[in-house]
């Protein structure tokens, strides 16, 4: 009998073989991306959050029950998480057949890896469900002059806020042009207010402010230059002004005072505007829900005011256009099955806006990217807001899509980095283009 | 170790055979976790990756890059600054809490509890719990009524690097505690009568026979303090997410914005592999200096 006593070389071997074993065994554990139950099923992927997440359940509940053989696995992601865990599912071939995303920059590197559909034939046999949509929401879904993805749900442009109460206070008018809100600045802080609430913290909320100006000084060329890679693009004159006249209102004390450490998720910077704290507030259409619930009144007793963002003396841009998120998209991994490839197509087609979530919607304070819906919105308790967001969408000259989603996640994260500096003057107007410019193209 | 179980192996070649056996679950999850990862790291620092798409060979361009990476060197003095001053920190106020628990006081007992609480609790409510306390609106000065407190403590970049290490001390001090705790009680009880007798003091019988007898526990505290103020990330991430202007973008945090921010998988790896180099480098070095001189502290004979 042989006894029980290992050699070096196999005890070695047997550790080295075991790992590579376990390993190969996992791998043929998880076929199949998103594991859908039945063959022609799909799986999709959508953000936890209120409400949002309960009008994408009502919409799969109906499509499931209407399409017995063609059922969709929805499954809920915690909106930061699942920015991380999309990439990492898209890499290792593991992806949702629908994936949801903000198009732009991300959709773009998907695009280029071959892993989202292209749908261009699809819209073009489908023109219906094209015509039906904002027109401005497809800039954000279309690569190289194809459409990778579907615009879904709401518009969100960046809306300027103002507190009503305190401008009535101070006896003064909403601003009309930069010098206005630098006379606001100098109001305000005198009464002892914060001029302008800021979780800037959060780099995106600062970032909003650059998009403005960017557009009000030199116009909406500035960010297309940038956006198509043009040498030195953030070097542009018009570019080098937006930088310095913000770091101007900075050094003015126009923001609050500690906005580096307020954050945008705490909604913080929200509390501010309501509890008159501070005056006016640059922020995201979607925070006047929130305002609405967390304010106490103050919405509903017609507290808050907005405004078009000011224009700039001798600037090009027209006052109309907007920035902000055209839409949420949906894409269909290139990886998923024909079955599953159809039923995504089939909920594209019938599943999406549906008049039950157009309704919905608009129940909850957004404007869906559906056109016709005037007289819907007209008939709501929020319909002066709704309204002024609708046609704000709707007829913008030029509607930019929020910079960190337009351009590359490279790019982007270099940019939110560097506006951080810029709002904590560790750097100056021409260090920020300098750093930019080497990302231009990446 | 005795040798004797391998007795029963039978004859020939078997003497350590059935305890190398044994080790085997423990190297190959070690081989699976800790060391086939750590290759793919070193692999991938040598690629041009974003996470989504092909791999493709970059050569040396990662390193080169990283090198010359202003945000790198940033990242990397403050991960220094950050080891030094959260050891300076938190040694002596572990050592002396570590000293004082030690009794066996009813109060002391009861402290030592309190002491522990923080260490309970996971890095990210910590760092949210902060957050919510530090905003110079709504926080701590607001709900106080105290205005002095009302500063920009996580908005400054001066002060937010400082703000961080306290956070961390706040976190790791409990857990410090409990290791000197534990050494303080190891220590004899007749060399504290013979100091008594000798007419030492409080004071002296501290830094002549509790420290020196300490200083393998110290030897180990520091190691952890040291090598585990390069992994601190969570904490970092939540509460300042690396700013104001980079003020507090520590090595480990460099990495994971490099790599699942920006999608730079290639630099993001060669970043990891550097934390991976200081932290082994510093264990040893640690080590070494524990190791080299024996006749410092002994429990018995010697």
């Amino acid at each position: 009998m042989e006894p029980i006593s290992p050699s070096r070389r196999s005890f070695l071997s047997l550790a080295v073989a075991a790992p590579l074993a376990a390993w190969g065994l996992s791998a043929c554990g998880t076929a199949g991306p998103g594991g859908a139950g039945t063959t022609g099923g799909a799986s999709m992927w959508s953000l936890t959050g209120q409400p949002n997440e309960g009008i994408r359940k009502d919409t799969v509940d109906v499509f499931n029950k209407a399409n017995a053989d063609k059922q969709i696995k929805l499954t809920f992601f915690q909106n930061d998480a699942y920015k991380t865990k999309i990439k990492t599912a898209i890499g290792a071939g593991q992806a949702p057949t629908i994936i949801y995303g903000w198009g732009g920059g991300t959709l773009k590197s998907y695009a280029q890896a071959g892993q989202v559909e292209d749908l261009t034939a699809w819209f073009a046999a489908n023109p219906d469900v094209k015509a039906k949509l904002f027109p401005s929401a497809f800039g954000a879904a279309t690569v190289d002059g194809k459409i990778y993805a579907i615009p879904t749900q709401t518009v969100a442009p960046i809306i300027f806020y103002y507190n009503k109460e305190l401008f009535a206070k101070a006896k003064v008018q909403p601003p009309k042009t930069w010098s206005d809100l630098m006379s606001l600045v100098a109001t305000f802080n005198a009464m002892g207010i914060a001029p302008l609430s800021l979780g800037g913290q959060s780099r995106w909320t600062s970032m909003m402010w650059l998009e403005f100006m960017f557009d009000r000084v030199g116009g909406p060329t500035v960010f297309n230059d940038i956006f198509a890679g043009k040498p030195n693009a953030w070097s542009n004159p018009a570019a080098l002004e937006a930088l310095t006249k913000i770091q101007e209102l900075v050094s003015a004390n126009g923001f609050i005072k500690g906005f580096s450490s307020i954050t945008a998720d705490s909604n913080a910077d929200q509390a501010l505007l309501y509890t008159g704290k501070a005056a006016m507030m640059l922020h995201g259409a979607w925070t006047y829900g929130g305002m609405k619930n967390d304010g106490g009144g103050f919405v509903q007793a017609g507290k808050l005011g907005w405004v078009d963002f000011p224009t700039v003396e001798g600037g090009k841009g027209d006052p109309k256009n907007t920035v902000g998120n055209p839409a949420n998209y949906q894409s269909i991994s290139a990886k998923a099955t024909d079955a599953e490839k159809e039923t995504a197509k089939k909920f594209f087609k019938e599943g999406l806006f549906t008049p039950a979530e157009i309704d919905a919607y608009i129940q909850n304070g957004g404007v869906p990217i559906v056109s016709g819906i005037e007289s819907k919105l007209a008939a709501t308790a929020d319909k002066d807001f709704l309204t002024y967001v609708y046609t704000q969408s709707k007829d913008a000259p030029n509607f930019q899509q929020s910079w960190d989603q337009a351009l590359s996640p490279t790019a982007a994260e270099a940019l939110l980095n560097s506006i951080d500096q810029l709002f904590v003057k560790s750097i100056t107007p021409e260090q920020f283009a300098a750093t930019m410019n080497a990302t231009l193209g990446k | 170790m005795s040798a004797g179980p391998t007795a029963a192996a039978g004859p020939g070649k078997g003497r350590t055979g059935p305890l190398a056996w044994l080790a085997i679950p423990a190297l190959v999850f070690f081989l699976a976790f800790a060391v086939l990862p750590l290759l793919g790291v070193l692999l991938l620092s040598f690629t041009t990756w974003d996470g989504i798409g092909a791999i493709s060979l970059a050569g040396l361009a990662n390193w080169f890059g990283i090198f010359t990476d202003p945000l790198m060197y940033n990242a990397l003095w403050l991960t220094l600054i950050i080891m030094v001053v959260s050891w300076l920190v938190q040694t002596p106020i572990s050592l002396l809490l570590g000293t004082f628990t030690a009794g066996h006081q009813k109060y002391r007992a009861l402290l030592a509890v309190l002491y522990f609480l923080p260490l309970l609790l996971s890095s990210a409510a910590i760092a949210i719990a902060y957050k919510a306390l530090l905003d110079p609106n709504f926080g701590l000065a607001e709900g106080l009524g105290l205005p002095v407190l009302a500063q920009d403590w996580l908005g400054r970049p001066e002060l937010a690097l400082f703000v961080v290490i306290f956070v961390i001390a706040w976190q790791f001090v409990p857990f410090h505690t409990l290791i000197y705790q534990g050494g303080v009680r190891q220590i004899p009880k007749s060399l504290y009568e013979a100091a008594e007798i000798d007419g030492a003091g409080r004071v002296k019988q501290f830094f002549f026979i509790t420290l020196p007898q300490l200083k393998y526990t110290i030897i180990t505290s520091s190691t952890l303090m040291v090598v585990g103020s390069l992994t601190y990330f969570d904490l970092v991430f939540v509460l300042t997410g690396g700013g104001p202007g980079n003020s507090t973008r520590i090595l480990a945090l460099d990495m994971y914005l490099k790599g699942f921010k920006a999608n730079l998988m290639g630099p993001a790896s060669a970043v990891a592999v550097i934390l991976v180099a200081i932290g082994l480098a510093l264990a040893l070095l640690l080590q070494r200096i524990g190791g080299k001189d024996n006749s410092g502290s002994q429990l018995e004979g010697s």
